[in-house]
């Protein structure tokens, strides 16, 4: 077994200017011609330029074929690290070794332009990303079959949706075949059933012994494609092994404020109100007690959950409509949910903070926290005894079909009666 | 250990990254490398700006014509410029040509790297794409107007010589200077925002240094070699050499190549040693 990345004390600092890294040539002239009255005045020292190690003595080794996550808050290094692997950007210290050509989808449809058509755009697209016209040409008709844009290949792509130039984007990408995959957070795009669809085409490549690394903050889309997983944390590797300890890890560690130098709001736990984190009736009202410090008053503030299904996707999300002023302390927020038809299982409770206004209205989100307390919900099955393919819900429903063809089916719902059922 | 392992054994080749430290090759073969990219990328430019057909090549076109038929009123029959027996609108053509050439190649080159600044921070390519492809561009719209400078020669019963064989060499030398001092600009302007608004002052200045209103007979032969210094010199007396004659270029030629040759060896140099901190600053 080959070694397809080896990185060894990779190290990447940032300069951080008061103002933006590139200047004019005007002030350039300007300091020049002031330099000798500064040098007399003994003020000719370069203005303070703040040092940031993006990345921090950083090794690992990942095995040819390896599917690997690289997981971390925003700002510890993820993304730097994918741009010094795809030689983006150059390390400041330390050093990679690559075997194999790299491609990376840091962006889809970069270089795409509006007035060429979606076929112009499919081929230059491509040579962008490293493929050959040769590579395009053999896989042209199943990039476009994927991206579902048949009829409109030879129409410019500004008249395309945005959904379609998303498709047609990660098609070209999704059909890049070289032996190391760099990919970062783009299968956030489209709908349920393209990310469904970008998500098998990624198993297949990691299927057929291609090494991938995936940058997510997607814990769903981590567990399910990566064996290994390499936490970042500041720059530096926090963690790296098997995904599902090193997951669980990081969602632990992760409830830290989302501010580091400021000791700032903090979600301390959460209960059910009658105790416990396990839940047997879901039929009936019952209530969430969550437990927070606020190192700070919080105004016009606003406070949402969500529950979190096992690949990490939002079930059912709530806000409280009613701004809350607190004082710095401890205070208790209790939910109350009056009912949660899931089916069994274990979930996970996602909760925000915002102050000043919500998300809508231009407030800060001051603190955010996947709970690592799952919430059980341990209640019969109703709807069918195979949990593979029933769905989120668990609300009654009986399929009944008639005769040898199903002339008719009737949705069940408990307690409603028999002929308000809609027969389809 | 993952069970599907199906790769190959064969030997891929290992890229080493790493900081690399002052000086560092050109490495000219990645661009062969590269060159599909490089002809996906000219392609793209040369098809969006051709692609509303009429306004692509009216442009190329107009813009030489109206500026010689200006420059035929004012600096021809006005001011009485002299040409050297030449009908003075094909004289002022024969430099407008590869002076447009130039000039729009640098402005295009000197801009490359920023505008490709989505590009530059999302994929890695040999950077040195980017001027070289923007010149593509400047050289299309130069083969159009090439055509229209013919039909004015047949106007005035000029039919060029043998020596017109070599116009594609002059073509050449003026992209070879435009992207010598694009490589240099299109790095600075990565760094220094403001390079980009100097540029069209630097041009118009350029323009008069160079032989396009006047012949460069016109300036004293002692004089000629610091001229020369001037690569556009050597360019535009050389174009004018190969399609209507005159007086033979050898003077001011060997001194503007090699200007040319240090400009595009230096700026390729320049570039190369910058680049690695284009997608860090861009």
């Amino acid at each position: 077994m080959h070694t397809a990345i080896r990185v060894e004390g990779l190290g990447k600092r940032y300069y951080l200017r008061q103002r933006e890294p590139y200047g004019t040539l005007r002030d350039v002239l300007v300091r020049a011609a002031t330099l000798p009255g500064r040098l007399a005045r003994g003020t000719a020292r370069r203005g303070g330029a703040d040092v940031l190690w993006a990345l921090r003595d950083v090794g690992f080794d990942i095995r040819d074929g390896e599917v690997v996550g690289i997981v971390g808050r925003n700002g510890s290094g993820k993304s730097t690290l994918l741009k010094i692997l795809s030689r983006i950007t150059e390390p400041t210290t330390g050093h990679a070794l690559v075997r194999g050509r790299v491609g990376s989808l840091l962006e889809v449809g970069t270089g795409f332009h509006p007035e060429l058509s979606g076929r112009e755009n499919v081929f230059v697209n491509g040579a962008i990303l490293g493929m050959r016209r040769r590579e395009i040409l053999h896989h042209f008709d199943e990039i476009v079959a994927f991206a579902g844009v048949e009829r409109f290949i030879d129409t410019p792509v500004k008249h395309y949706s945005s959904g379609m130039q998303m498709r047609l984007a990660f098609a070209v990408a999704a059909h890049l075949e070289p032996e190391i995959l760099l990919v970062d957070e783009v299968l956030a795009v489209g709908d349920a059933e393209f990310q469904r669809k970008c998500l098998g085409k990624m198993k297949d490549v990691s299927l057929q012994g291609r090494t991938v690394l995936l940058v997510s903050h997607q814990m769903g889309q981590i567990r399910r494609l990566c064996e290994t997983v390499i936490w970042l944390d500041q720059g530096r590797v926090r963690a790296a092994g098997a995904a599902a300890p090193t997951i669980r890890a990081y969602e632990a560690g992760n409830s830290d404020p989302l501010d580091p130098g400021v000791s700032g709001p903090c979600f301390r736990g959460w209960e059910l109100s009658s105790g416990g984190h396990v839940l047997t009736d879901t039929s009936t009202p019952f209530t969430i007690r969550v437990h927070l410090d606020l190192t700070t008053p919080v105004s016009n503030g606003h406070f949402g959950l969500s529950i979190l299904d096992g690949e990490d996707d939002s079930v059912v999300a709530g806000w409280a409509w009613d701004p809350l002023n607190l004082p710095a302390g401890s205070p208790i927020f209790e939910v109350r949910i009056p009912q949660l038809p899931l089916r069994p299982g274990m979930y996970r409770l996602s909760l925000a903070l915002f102050d000043g206004g919500n998300n809508l209205t231009g407030g800060r989100l001051i603190e955010k926290w996947t709970a690592v307390q799952p919430l059980g919900l341990d209640v019969p099955p109703v709807a069918h005894p195979q949990t593979e393919w029933a769905g989120l819900l668990n609300v009654p429903a009986r399929l009944a079909v008639a005769g040898s063809v199903p002339v008719e089916r009737t949705w069940e719902l408990a307690g409603v009666p028999d002929d308000t059922a809609v027969p389809q | 250990m993952s069970p599907h392992t199906t790769t190959p054994t064969v030997d891929l080749p290992i890229h080493r990254i790493a900081p690399a430290i002052g000086w560092v090759p050109v490495r000219l073969g990645e661009i062969w490398e590269y060159r599909e990219l490089l002809y996906f990328l000219v392609w793209r430019e040369i098809k969006v700006r051709y692609k509303q057909t009429v306004l692509g090549v009216a442009w190329a076109v107009m813009q030489p014509f109206f500026t010689m038929v200006v420059f035929t009123i004012f600096f021809g029959k006005l001011a009485r410029m002299p040409t050297d027996g030449i009908p003075y609108p094909v004289s002022v053509y024969c430099a407008l040509l590869p002076w447009q050439l130039f000039a729009f190649s640098l402005t295009e080159s000197s801009n490359s790297v920023v505008a490709n600044q989505r590009l530059l921070t999302k994929v890695y390519f040999p950077r040195l794409i980017m001027p070289i492809a923007a010149v593509s561009v400047g050289l299309a719209d130069s083969a159009i107007s090439f055509v229209v400078l013919l039909l004015i020669m047949a106007y005035y019963g000029i039919a060029p010589g043998m020596a017109a064989l070599t116009v594609p060499v002059w073509a050449l030398f003026a992209v070879a200077a435009a992207i010598g001092v694009g490589l240099w600009l299109s790095a600075l302007n990565v760094r220094y925002r403001d390079i980009r608004y100097t540029l069209p002052f630097l041009t118009q200045i350029w323009l008069f240094v160079t032989p396009v209103v006047y012949p460069s007979s016109m300036v004293p032969a002692a004089w000629r070699p610091f001229y020369a210094l001037n690569p556009m010199v050597g360019v535009v007396d050389g174009f004018r050499w190969a399609l209507v004659g005159g007086p033979s270029p050898q003077a001011t030629i060997g001194v503007s190549a090699l200007v040319v040759l240090i400009l595009l060896t230096s700026g390729l140099f320049y570039f190369r040693r910058t680049e690695r901190t284009f997608a860090d600053i861009v």
